[in-house]
């Protein structure tokens, strides 16, 4: 059987992708972690020497568009998705203090 | 008159163009059909019949116009991780659920400017992950093959709404398969351009290195059609490539004589159904007597594919999801810090399998695991894109059954997120390399399944896909209905 990831290390990568996971969440993705990245491991046998990564797909020369100034979304409508705002702004809890 | 809705989109264009019937005639007939089977099969996530209907009352009335529209009236179906002007975009998401975005995507642009009509956002699982549907935050899509069977993922709403007749088109994006693996499974043709071949403006983003917009239609004839609309430069996207645009339509010659195909036998050694196997051998066997070359070739990493893919993918994917912080758009669940006010917003909103792809993702991006997982994979994706540079030296399409099994029963792999990645073995090559690969349905199994044969091209080679898809099409016949579906008949 693989080896699950640590609770503390599920913890820790929580902390990094800003996800308050449940005990219950956090037992779980221990142990679904754990059997994927033991099959993930099979990337190991590869003979990377000299092997440069790819990191895109390109497609050609990049393509860009002429620098001109085009009309932008009006403000309004820009910020008319956003759960919350003030006087045409984002509203968000206290930032200074927070842990 | 005919049964509009079972009709091909060049034969609606060319009806509606001649006056044979009109656009808001065909219209009606699809939206009947969705009446009476969209219960069954839930493709939508939301369908615009009054705007539907409306659009299409409008190209009836400027007929001098619409005569000249390549898609003029054909109803089409788009993934709702396709963002439609002042219509909901929810991606599958609780995060996303009342998202309104104040643009279109262009390749929506471009199908509406062409006289398409959108009937409605098509189920997805949520951001795009997944095989089946069953991700989606508003319950899955249902095979209309087999109801008590998923449709595929992560386009299936698409899928399935071309499959019931809904739609002779619609739009999907394939990260790892998930435009060609729901079309075979389903039983439709499934396209995945090449990588920057159609712009990605105004697609939700999954794994950038990866996504692409593809078209699902019933033969390769209508792919190519819609293909040529779609594709081509965009202003709005600098990872979508200026090459010309062929008219695809015309390289559907029928023609198949001296065409190379190469089949990386290894790969099918284990786990191949034995009636997908059969389905796949005849259907290179038609191919043959058409005068195509089959070979073996090797694709000597083709195992490293899921596990090069599912690192790369989730990495890419736990950054692109960072955007969902309850802030500028999307669900906002509410706290007293900042920090929970994301944290919170982030477990309530994304579902299971989105959270479980951020984390691995994270994982394989964090101190310690960085160049193991992730910079390793980068290098067998670098294997895996050699490893087809050197096929399509000795030959023209690489092909294998789109997926190993034909679809699978709704809950069965739920439990199991391994074993889901598992079935996408032979789709994460083309998206690896950044190839055109496409889908066309050959045959169906002993439970009447649909099974899908997968041609691989290379770069910016869309034509030969479809030129072979549309030469085993004439060979094959018209694809039987799904038996789910045939009441309305």
């Amino acid at each position: 059987m693989p080896d699950d990831l640590s609770i503390a290390e599920v913890e820790r990568i929580a902390a990094l992708a800003r996800l308050a996971l449940t005990d219950e969440e956090k037992a779980l993705y221990a142990a679904q972690l754990g059997r994927i990245l033991e099959y993930a491991r099979l990337v190991a046998e590869l003979d990377t020497r000299e092997v440069a990564p790819t990191a895109a797909i390109g497609s050609g020369a990049q393509v860009e568009r002429a620098d001109v100034p085009r009309p932008p979304l009006p403000h309004e409508t820009a910020i008319a998705n956003a759960p919350d705002t003030a006087a045409g702004l984002f509203r968000v809890p206290r930032v200074l203090g927070d842990a | 008159m005919p049964d509009l809705h079972a009709l091909s989109a060049r034969e609606v264009r060319d009806g509606v163009a001649r006056g044979h019937f009109s656009a808001v005639d065909v219209c009606q007939s699809c939206l009947a059909r969705i009446d009476a089977l969209e219960a069954s099969v839930h493709a939508f996530i939301s369908i615009d019949r009054t705007g539907a209907i409306a659009r299409a009352e409008t190209l009836d009335r400027r007929t001098a116009k619409t005569r000249e529209l390549p898609l003029a009236g054909v109803p089409v179906v788009i993934k709702d991780n396709l963002c439609t002007a002042g219509t909901k975009t929810t991606a599958g998401s609780r995060i996303l659920g009342d998202f309104v975005p104040p643009y279109d995507a262009t390749s929506v642009a471009r199908l509406t400017a062409a006289g398409a009509i959108v009937l409605g956002k098509a189920n997805c699982d949520e951001f795009a992950m997944g095989s089946s549907t069953e991700h989606s935050a508003f319950g899955p899509s249902r095979n209309p093959w087999d109801t008590t069977r998923a449709p595929g993922g992560s386009s299936g709403g698409s899928a399935v709404a071309v499959a019931a007749g809904f739609a002779p088109l619609a739009l999907g994006s394939d990260t790892g398969g998930s435009i060609r693996q729901p079309a075979a499974f389903c039983g439709v043709v499934g396209l995945k351009p090449t990588y920057g071949r159609v712009s990605r403006y105004g697609l939700i983003a999954f794994a950038s290195s990866f996504d692409q917009v593809g078209p699902f239609a019933r033969s390769a004839a209508d792919a190519a059609l819609v293909l040529g609309i779609m594709a081509g430069a965009d202003p709005a996207d600098s990872t979508c490539a200026s090459h010309a645009v062929p008219r695809y339509e015309a390289a559907l010659t029928g023609d198949v004589r001296g065409l190379k195909i190469g089949v990386p036998r290894a790969m099918l050694e284990h786990g191949v159904d034995s009636d997908v196997a059969a389905c796949f051998e005849s259907a290179l066997d038609a191919l043959r007597e058409r005068g195509a070359a089959v070979r073996d070739i090797q694709l000597p990493h083709g195992r490293y594919g899921i596990p090069v893919y599912y690192l790369l993918a989730t990495a890419e994917a736990s950054a692109n999801l960072a955007r969902y912080d309850g802030v500028r758009y999307g669900f906002r669940a509410e706290s007293t810090t900042l920090t929970g006010m994301y944290e919170r917003t982030r477990d309530e909103g994304f579902g299971a399998e989105v959270k479980r792809r951020i984390m691995l993702g994270t994982y394989a991006l964090s101190a310690g695991y960085y160049d193991a997982f992730y910079r390793r994979a980068q290098q067998g994706r670098t294997l895996i894109r050699r490893d087809y540079d050197e096929a399509f030296d000795a030959v023209d399409i690489v092909a294998l059954p789109t997926t190993p099994t034909a679809a699978f029963k709704l809950g069965e792999r739920l439990d199991d997120p391994l074993q889901m990645y598992l079935a996408d073995v032979f789709t994460v090559g083309a998206p690896l390399a950044g190839l055109p690969a496409l889908s066309v349905p050959c045959g169906v199994t002993g439970e009447r399944l649909p099974v899908g044969l997968q041609l691989i091209g290379r770069s910016f080679d869309e034509e030969t896909l479809l030129r072979t898809a549309d030469a085993y099409e004439r060979v094959r016949g018209a694809m039987p209905l799904p038996g789910a579906s045939s009441p309305s008949r």
